[in-house]
C-alpha cells in the first residue's frame, strides 16, 4: 500500500505534516549530528526581525511539571544578517525554510520583512509571529489578542507577499475562534496554533521569579490539552489548514492533533530533550497509518468521534 | 567532535561524601572523545518527571568508561542518585568548548570550589605531566572533594575550608592570591569552575595580576545543543551560549 503522507499548505506542498516550530530547532544546524533533517517536512526557523536583537537577560529558562518556561526574548541577527549567515544553513537541510518574522512594536516591520523576504526564492513561506509574549513591545498584549490588531498585521503582510503565509496565534486569549477567523478573513494561508501559554515560577528560596523577566512562555506536554481544545474549536469553524503544536512529544501526541483537526503539525520544545523526535513522529505517523489501513493522513484529519 | 545521542549503562554510581555522589557509566563513544571542560545532557527520569536532561560536566573519561561527579540538589539529581548497576541512562555528548591545553611552559593553576571539582580533575589527568597545582575549597572539610584524584595526577594539593576546619581558613580564591604574590605571572595559567562568587574574584585576581585564565561555567539549559538559546552568558561580544560557545571562556571575554 502506497501511504500518502503529503499535505498542502496554502501554495506550500509539503511531503509529510511534520515540522519543527520556530525557536526550538534554531536554524536546524543544530540537528544534523542527531539526526537526517531531509526527512523533515519543513523547517521553521527561529524568529527573525529587522534589527538584530541580543535577547532577555538570563535565567531565561526553567522546568516546570511536564514542562518549561522561556522567556528568550527573540535573540536573532536581524534580517540581513539572517538571510547572508543563517538562511543558507537553514537551506541545507534540503527541505521547505519557512521564515518566521516578528515586529519590535511597529507594524511597519511586519511590511519591510515580508516585502524583503518575497524576494528570497528560498524562502518557501512565511510564518508571522504575532503571538511571542517574550518582547517588551508586547507587555500592552500582543498583536494576536485583539481580533482587530490581528486583521491588520495579517492583511498588510499579505499585501506584500504571494507566499504562502501562516499566522502563529496565542493561546492567552478569551476566544480563540475570533482571532483565528480574522486571520483569515485577512487572508492568511493557514494558521498555526498554539504559541506558549503566559506562565510565571518562583524560586521559594529567593521569593524571586525563576525567569529573570518574570513572566515567561510555558511550553511542553503540560499545555497540550490546551492545544487540542483549540486546534479543535478553530477547525469547526474556518477552511484554512491548521499546523498543530503544542506538547507534542512523540506518534501519540502527533496523532491526537490530526484528530482535532490539524493538517500538519509542529515538534517544538520535545526537540530541546530528543534532538531526534521529529524523525521519529514521522515514522510513528507512517507505522500508525500502515497498521491501521490507512491511506491517506488526510483521513485523519479532524476525525475524533465527538457523539 | 560530533556528539553522539545514545543509552548508556551504569557501572556504578556512589555516595562519595555527603550530598556528592560518583556516577560511572560504560560509553566508549563518548569517553574517548571527550575533551577536559566539555559536558553531556543527561536524562533521568521517573514516570514523566523531570522533563528535561540535565547537564552534567564530564568528571573523567579512561578507556570506554566515563564519570559524573554530581551534588544531589533537586528532583533530578536525587533520582540520579538512585539509579543502580546495569540501569539505562539516556546520554548526549560530548557538548561544549573545553578547555583550552595549550599551556605553553605555564604552569597550570587549578582552583575549584565545591563540586567545581568535577571538570577540573579530568583537565588534570590529562595535564598529569606538568607538575601543576590545584587549590581546592569547600564550606567544611566533608566539601573538599577529589584530593586523592588530583594527587595521583602529580599536581600538588592544597586546601582551603570557610570554616577553617582543614587548610587554609577562608576562600580558596585567597590561597590563590597568596600563591600569586611569589609566582612569575607570565609562568602560569589558572583553570577554575565554582560558585559565581568565586568566579568574580578570580576575574579581580586574573586581571590584577595578570596571569591567564579559562573559567568552566554553569547555566539553566534546555538543550544543551545550542538551539534553544537559554543559557545565555554576557560577555564583552554580546550573549553567548553556555552549552556551545562555552561552557569555558577565557576569562577576559567575561564582564
Amino acid at each position: 500500500m502506497t501511504l500518502e503522507l503529503s499535505v498542502t499548505i496554502g501554495k506550500l506542498k509539503l511531503k509529510n505534516p511534520v515540522m519543527v516550530a520556530s525557536g526550538t530547532f534554531g536554524y536546524a544546524g543544530e540537528f544534523k549530528d542527531f539526526m537526517d533533517l531531509r526527512k523533515l517536512g519543513a523547517v521553521v526557523s527561529k524568529t527573525v526581525t529587522v534589527k538584530p536583537r541580543s535577547g532577555n537577560p538570563p535565567p531565561r529558562t526553567c522546568e516546570t511539571p511536564a514542562g518549561m518556561l522561556n522567556s528568550i526574548g527573540l535573540e536573532n541577527p536581524g534580517l540581513e544578517k539572517f538571510l547572508t549567515t543563517k538562511l543558507p544553513v537553514l537551506k541545507k537541510t534540503g527541505v521547505p525554510v519557512i521564515v518566521s518574522i516578528a515586529s519590535e512594536g511597529d507594524p511597519e516591520e511586519f511590511v519591510a520583512l515580508a516585502r524583503r523576504l518575497e524576494r528570497v526564492r528560498d524562502v518557501a513561506a512565511i510564518e508571522l509571529n504575532i503571538s511571542c509574549p517574550n518582547i517588551r513591545a508586547h507587555v500592552k498584549g500582543l498583536v494576536s489578542q485583539d481580533p482587530k490588531s490581528t486583521y491588520e498585521a495579517v492583511r498588510s503582510v499579505r499585501k506584500a507577499t504571494k507566499k504562502t503565509l501562516i499566522t502563529k496565534l496565542s493561546p492567552n486569549v478569551t476566544d480563540i475562534v475570533e482571532i483565528a477567523r480574522a486571520a483569515e478573513d485577512a487572508g492568511s494561508d493557514a494558521l498555526a496554533l498554539i504559541n506558549t501559554l503566559m506562565g510565571m515560577s518562583i524560586d521559594t528560596k529567593t521569593r524571586k521569579p525563576r525567569i529573570a523577566m518574570g513572566v515567561a512562555g510555558l511550553s511542553g506536554p503540560a499545555i497540550r490539552p490546551v492545544a487540542v481544545r483549540m486546534v479543535w474549536e478553530v477547525y469547526r469553524k474556518v477552511k484554512i489548514p491548521i499546523i498543530g503544536m503544542g506538547g507534542i512529544i512523540d506518534t501519540e501526541s502527533a496523532l491526537e492533533f490530526f484528530f482535532a483537526g490539524a493538517t500538519a503539525v509542529s515538534i517544538g520544545t520535545a526537540n530541546f530533550v530528543n534532538p531526534k523526535a521529529s524523525g521519529e513522529i514521522i515514522e510513528g505517523i507512517e507505522k500508525f497509518l500502515r497498521s491501521n489501513g490507512i491511506k491517506s493522513i488526510k483521513e485523519l484529519v479532524g476525525s475524533v468521534r465527538i457523539c | 567532535m560530533k556528539p553522539v545521542q545514545l543509552t548508556a549503562r551504569v557501572i556504578s554510581n556512589r555516595r562519595i561524601a555527603g550530598p556528592y555522589f560518583k556516577l560511572c557509566l560504560r560509553e566508549a563513544s563518548i569517553a574517548r572523545r571527550a575533551l577536559p571542560g566539555q559536558f553531556v545532557m543527561l536524562q533521568v527520569k521517573r514516570e514523566d518527571a523531570p522533563f528535561l536532561r540535565r547537564p552534567f560536566s564530564i568528571h573523567s573519561a579512561q578507556g570506554p568508561d566515563l564519570e559524573i561527579l554530581y551534588e544531589t540538589k533537586g528532583a533530578g539529581t536525587r533520582i540520579l542518585s538512585k539509579q543502580k548497576p546495569r540501569d539505562a541512562v539516556e546520554l548526549i555528548g560530548p557538548l561544549g568548548n573545553g578547555f583550552s591545553l595549550r599551556l605553553g611552559s605555564r604552569r597550570p593553576i587549578i582552583v575549584a570550589g565545591g563540586i567545581g571539582v568535577a571538570p577540573l580533575v579530568f583537565l588534570a589527568q590529562k595535564l598529569s605531566n606538568r607538575k601543576g597545582l590545584a587549590l581546592i575549597g569547600g564550606r567544611t572539610a566533608a566539601g573538599v572533594l577529589c584530593e586523592k584524584e588530583f594527587q595521583k595526577t602529580g599536581f600538588s594539593v592544597t586546601i582551603a575550608t570557610d570554616d577553617g576546619s582543614r587548610g587554609f581558613h577562608g576562600r580558596v580564591t585567597g590561597l590563590l592570591e597568596r600563591e600569586l604574590r611569589t609566582a612569575n605571572p607570565d609562568r602560569q595559567i589558572i583553570y577554575a569552575c565554582g560558585p559565581e562568587p568565586m568566579i568574580r574574584r578570580i576575574c579581580g585576581i586574573s586581571l590584577k595580576d595578570k596571569v591567564p585564565a579559562q573559567v568552566s561555567l554553569e547555566a539553566h539549559m534546555a538543550c544543551g545543543i545550542g538551539a534553544c538559546l537559554g543559557c545565555a552568558m554576557n560577555t564583552k561580544h554580546g550573549y553567548k551560549r553556555v552549552c556551545k560557545e562555552g561552557p569555558v571562556f577565557d576569562i577576559e571575554e567575561l564582564l
